[in-house]
């Protein structure tokens, strides 16, 4: 009997290493390990044993029924690798072809420049705030210091509708307005963006451009000084157009500050030796600022003895000229949709 | 202000290069444009023409030699006036001129190696060159020493700084003012002007007088030259001129000319024979005629103040001279007149006429103690260089205030305005260097502002003076100490951009100004259009109420360069005038048309449902899921009658949508604008949890073939209404015309959830509901169930 049990052993063994498939070796575990297999059968006849015999045999078909099991196991493992491979072959595609993209639509490069300076500011404590578009003289101009017959204001040739209403030339229209409004005289801090317009029309000026106004009004023991304007126009012109900018503040005249400057950067794109972009000069031109005339103050319920300040003043269209090298502003108001498209991805940090 | 660098050394030494100088006015506030020499050549020679032959196979040309002191030079010429004995500009070869560079050659056969030069060749503008400038080479006078520089023989070895000047620095536009600006600067002082001049006879006041009838003139003088003689300036005044963009006319037009710019005060002079005894200055009468110096007959009006004698105008003040007293090569006698007129008249008169280098500096207004210098100035030059005989005496009007302005500041004020600790020594070294007097009195000083300083009279003034001469640059920059607090901004018109921009549409910025053709489209609301009184164009003399137009423009200017695909949107403003209030409205507007792409590869032609889910998405973004309809009723003509809508959040309008009318566009442009302010008005509820069943949900698909003019909202009511609380969401996913429907008839196909917070949902209670919105559905639309 043992030797058949050995046999039995051997010539399953033989056939499951002969097994091609999956179901071959299937057949196999049933011809053996069934309920009517041959080790199975052998089982059987071993109620014919003597009692010293029946547990050797026992252990031995025991031991040939877990030779097989496994022998039967590992193959099946073999087979279903085998299978798994094929499958994840036969899926396998072409990485490199393009993906299944969704359209992202873009920002307007003027409205990423406000969209950053408003954040700058905001984050140094400074309120965003808005003012109209279609302004009274009173605002644009007389309660900044320029009454009827400046001859500043010929700086400043106006689209009137009517002799008191005109589209602001300037966001400094909201200057007054954020003083007037604030009924307490309590410190301000305010920064303002939008559109402006003039009755100018070339190759650099647009009848419509964008401006974005700076007002800090403080208590004057607190002495919100040139100094304070200097350094705060430091780090605006630094995170907007690079942080090796040098700034020049060159004395200069608005009727709404006194002193007044503008504020000249060096040319990044010469470094200062002087090319066509900085005229040969070395500097470009990018902000007017100043510290906040007293008569300003005082046409807008501060007085000018217990208050200070200082409000700046830039001209969005050429930040945005300068941020994404668009050689000329008109190509911000055709809104050609090519152009539009490359504004379309996260500004670097 | 073009500043001849001559012309200024008269009155204040300067040892720096003239580029170290413009940048140095530069950074005291004083920008310039251009700074360099007023001839722009190099290798130029006095020559004499030793021989001058004809070129032989040219008929104009000549063939010279030409004795540069050094060597003699074969020169081809073609100018008719060159000839032997005569002294010449000759360019040697290498010489850099304006237009050309100076190379040694062969014209027609015959050596060449220079050329000799015409005052045009050297760069001289047309408007200052004589006849005989244009026609030939420059001719030198006997006096011009072989194999020296011809510019320093021809007086115009000069150096020209063209300013940018800010509108309150009325004193620099005078070379006494930029004496004193550059002596500032370097601590220099200022130089004496020579005023001296004999007088003789009687007094001018017995047989001349001036009543000034009107305050807008506020100072009047007058005094007589006579016996002038009319002939050439001296060179030094025409050079000075000439930097300075004047253009040189004879001896006596000059100096009055001279004297504006070396003090900045104009002056007029009249020719005194045709001039009456007296002089009369008054605001013009409505349609009163004068004809001006240039020929040209004004209507004035009674904002231009005229200056007249006892019967009629004989000038515009300030602004030009009449024709009929204009000095004259035949002149003898001049009344020279210096006056102070309101800046603000002047300017209205010469916006009107002519702006000048006279009426910008009354435009910015006038030191009246220069009036008193610039008139004896004039003087001077008029007995020096016009041999004039000066009568005795000035007829004298003067309302002005002559008084120094006193101002005072604190050491303190100065250093806590600037953000500095600048001891208190250098403040005053900045007043002293000014030209300013000052008492200090403790810790306040008390500083006199001479008159010529117009554009000082608070003491910030003062302030800025400081910091400009002792120097921005050596300020620190710090910031403000502040109590901390955060920053403000509303981030709503941010998050509907960005919203916008993730459904992929193109951000724009457009101009608000459009055609009053244009202002009552896509509208039907009352406007009255805001027009500009002086427009630019045409095209754009009226502020835009819908954005509309704006957006099209955009669209059809990318459309001509063959961009069809136009998917863009852009928050602007839309004005309006409602009663007598002006206002303006924040409104977001859309335009798509051509290809649009839903996403992943789902790209297809943009309808009118496309545009439709843009407005849905943003409206469920900013919370209104739920409360928005869209409502046909009439609408403009503008619109798709069939294909556009008004876009009603909780009962009110604030928008439209639709298709563009095919009057409008041939071309299928879809459109939406919401009125941001009316929307945003409207309340949204907290964003809050809601309770997830825990029990499952049962799905039941339904598609009903109705008529085709039923509207899908009018079914879905009913569905609704049938399937009861239980009905939590209704949702069109097909809807099919074609084979199997009949041509008036459609299908829609909705898919209906029901779900049970508080049990398992059974099929019998699904499909009795089911059963009742079936049956409803049918009765109510006369619908068929399609199967």
């Amino acid at each position: 009997m043992k030797e058949e049990i050995i046999k039995i052993k051997e010539s399953a063994l033989e056939e499951i290493s002969n097994t091609q498939d999956l179901k071959t070796l299937n057949d196999v575990r049933v011809k053996y390990l069934g309920k009517k297999g041959e080790l199975t059968s052998v089982l059987r006849g071993m109620g014919a044993l003597s009692a010293e015999e029946r547990p050797v045999i026992g252990s031995l078909v025991n031991e040939v029924r877990a030779k097989i099991e496994n022998a039967l196991n590992e193959k099946e493992e073999k087979f279903k690798q085998a299978e798994l491979q094929e499958k994840l072959e036969k899926e396998t595609i072409d990485i490199t072809l393009p993906g299944a993209k969704i359209k992202r639509g873009s920002k307007h490069p003027v409205n990423r420049v406000i969209e950053e300076i408003e954040d700058l500011f905001v984050s140094m404590g400074y309120d965003v705030v808005a003012g109209p578009e279609l302004e009274t003289d009173e605002f644009c101009f007389e309660r900044l210091n320029l009454p009827k017959g400046h001859p500043a204001r010929d700086m400043q040739d106006s689209f009137y509708i009517t002799n008191e209403y005109l589209l602001r030339t300037q966001t400094s229209a909201v200057q007054a307005r954020t003083m007037l409004a604030n009924e307490e005289k309590s410190p301000i801090r305010m920064i303002c963006a939008g559109k402006t317009y003039r009755r100018e029309d070339d190759a650099t000026h647009s009848h419509q451009f964008g401006q974005v106004e700076g007002l800090v009004i403080d208590k004057k023991e607190r002495n919100v000084s040139l100094a304070d304007l200097k350094g705060t126009l430091e780090i605006f012109v630094k995170k907007l157009i690079g942080k090796n900018c040098e700034l020049r503040f060159r004395p200069s005249y608005f009727p709404f500050t006194e002193p007044s400057y503008e504020v000249d950067v060096s040319c990044f794109k010469c470094g200062g030796k002087g090319c066509s972009l900085c005229k040969q000069t070395g500097w470009i031109e990018v902000l007017g600022a100043g510290i906040v005339h007293p008569n300003v103050l005082k046409m807008n319920g501060y007085d000018p003895e217990k208050y200070g300040g200082f409000a700046f003043g830039t001209g969005l269209d050429r930040l945005a000229m300068f941020k994404y090298a668009i050689p000329d502003m008109r190509y911000l108001y055709a809104n050609d949709i090519r152009f539009l498209n490359q504004f379309d991805r996260k500004d670097e940090e | 202000m073009k500043l001849s660098i001559n012309f200024v050394k008269d009155y204040v030494d300067i040892d720096v290069d003239i580029k170290t100088l413009a940048e140095d006015m530069t950074r005291v506030g004083n920008e310039y444009d251009s700074a360099g020499k007023l001839i722009n050549a190099t290798k130029l020679v006095i020559g004499e023409i030793i021989e001058c032959v004809e070129h032989p196979d040219s008929d104009h040309l000549h063939l010279c030699k030409v004795n540069t002191g050094t060597e003699v030079l074969n020169i081809v010429c073609g100018a008719p006036n060159a000839r032997t004995g005569l002294k010449v500009i000759v360019a040697q070869d290498g010489a850099e001129l304006p237009e050309l560079t100076i190379k040694k050659g062969m014209i027609r056969g015959q050596e060449s190696n220079g050329m000799l030069c015409s005052l045009a060749e050297l760069g001289l503008e047309q408007k200052f060159l004589r006849p005989e400038d244009k026609e030939g080479i420059a001719e030198l006078g006997e006096d011009a020493v072989i194999g020296e520089d011809p510019i320093k023989y021809l007086g115009m070895d000069d150096g020209v700084i063209d300013f940018e000047l800010t509108a309150n620095r009325g004193d620099l536009l005078s070379i006494l003012g930029m004496a004193y600006e550059i002596g500032a600067i370097y601590d220099k002082s200022v130089k004496e002007i020579d005023l001296s001049h004999k007088e003789n006879g009687e007094d001018i006041n017995n047989s001349f007088s001036v009543e000034v009838k009107t305050e807008n003139c506020k100072m009047f003088l007058a005094k007589k030259a006579e016996n002038v003689i009319i002939k050439e300036s001296p060179e030094f005044i025409k050079n000075r001129l000439i930097a300075s963009g004047i253009r040189p006319i004879n001896n006596v037009v000059d100096i009055s000319n001279y004297v504006m710019l070396e003090l900045g005060q104009p002056l007029h002079f009249y020719d005194a024979d045709r001039l009456g005894n007296k002089i009369v200055v008054r605001m013009a009468e409505r349609n009163e005629k004068l004809t001006t110096l240039d020929e040209i007959e004004r209507e004035l009006t009674d904002t231009d103040i005229v200056i007249a004698d006892s019967t009629h105008g004989v000038g515009l003040a300030g602004v030009m001279g009449g024709l009929e007293t204009e000095v004259e090569e035949t002149t003898k006698n001049v009344l020279i007149e210096a006056a102070i007129f309101d800046s603000v008249k002047v300017r209205l008169t010469s916006k009107k006429i002519l702006r000048s280098e006279a009426s910008n500096r009354f435009e910015k207004g006038l030191d009246p103690k220069r009036t008193y210098m610039a008139i004896e100035r004039a003087c001077t030059l008029l007995e020096k260089y016009a041999d004039a005989t000066i009568v005795t005496g000035t007829v004298i009007y003067d309302g002005t205030n002559k008084q120094d302005k006193q101002i005072d500041v604190t050491f303190q004020n100065i250093n806590d305005v600037l953000g500095t600790v600048i001891p208190n020594e250098e403040i005053l070294n900045v007043f002293r260097k000014l030209g300013f007097t000052y008492t200090v009195n403790g810790e306040t000083v008390t500083v006199t502002v001479p008159t010529r300083r117009l554009d000082i009279s608070i003491k910030e003034d003062l302030i800025e003076e400081v910091s400009r001469i002792y120097g921005v640059d050596n300020i620190e920059g710090k910031l403000p100490v502040v109590p901390m607090r955060k920053g403000s901004y509303d981030k709503t018109q941010r998050e509907i951009r960005n919203k916008m921009i993730a459904l992929g549409l193109n951000e724009t910025l457009s101009y608000i100004l459009i055609n009053d053709k244009e202002i009552n489209g896509y509208t039907l609301d009352e406007i009255e259009p805001l027009k500009l009184l002086d427009p630019i164009t045409e095209d754009r003399n009226t502020l835009r109420y819908s954005m509309i137009p704006s957006l099209y423009k955009i669209y059809e200017y990318n459309r001509a360069r063959e961009q069809k695909d136009v998917s863009i949107f852009e928050i602007g403003k839309g004005f309006y005038k409602k009663g007598d209030v002006y206002g303006e409205d924040t409104k977001l507007c859309a335009l798509m048309s051509g290809k649009y792409s839903l996403g992943l590869n789902n790209i297809k032609n943009v309808d009118f449902y496309t545009i439709k889910g843009i407005v849905e998405e943003v409206l469920d973004y900013l919370g209104y899921a739920g409360r928005y309809s869209f409502i046909k009723e009439e609408m403009p003509k503008e619109m798709h009658p069939g294909q556009s809508a008004y876009i009603n959040v909780n009962g009110t309008n604030i928008g439209i949508i639709g298709k563009l009318h095919p009057s409008v566009s041939n071309e299928d442009v879809y459109v939406f604008e919401i009125n941001l302010d009316e929307l945003l008005e409207k309340k949204v509820g907290k964003m809050k949890y809601k309770e997830i069943s825990k029990f499952p949900s049962i799905k039941k698909d339904i598609a009903f073939v109705v008529d085709k003019n039923i509207i899908s909202k009018d079914i879905e009511r009913t569905i609704k209404s049938a399937g009861g609380s239980l009905l939590t969401e209704i949702e069109v996913f097909d809807v099919y015309t074609g084979s199997n429907v009949a041509d008036d008839k459609k299908s829609i196909a909705y898919s209906l959830t029901f779900i049970d917070n508080k049990k398992t949902l059974t099929d019998e209670e699904v499909n009795a509901l089911m059963d009742k919105v079936m049956d409803n559905v049918c009765k109510k639309f006369n619908a068929e169930i399609r199967k």
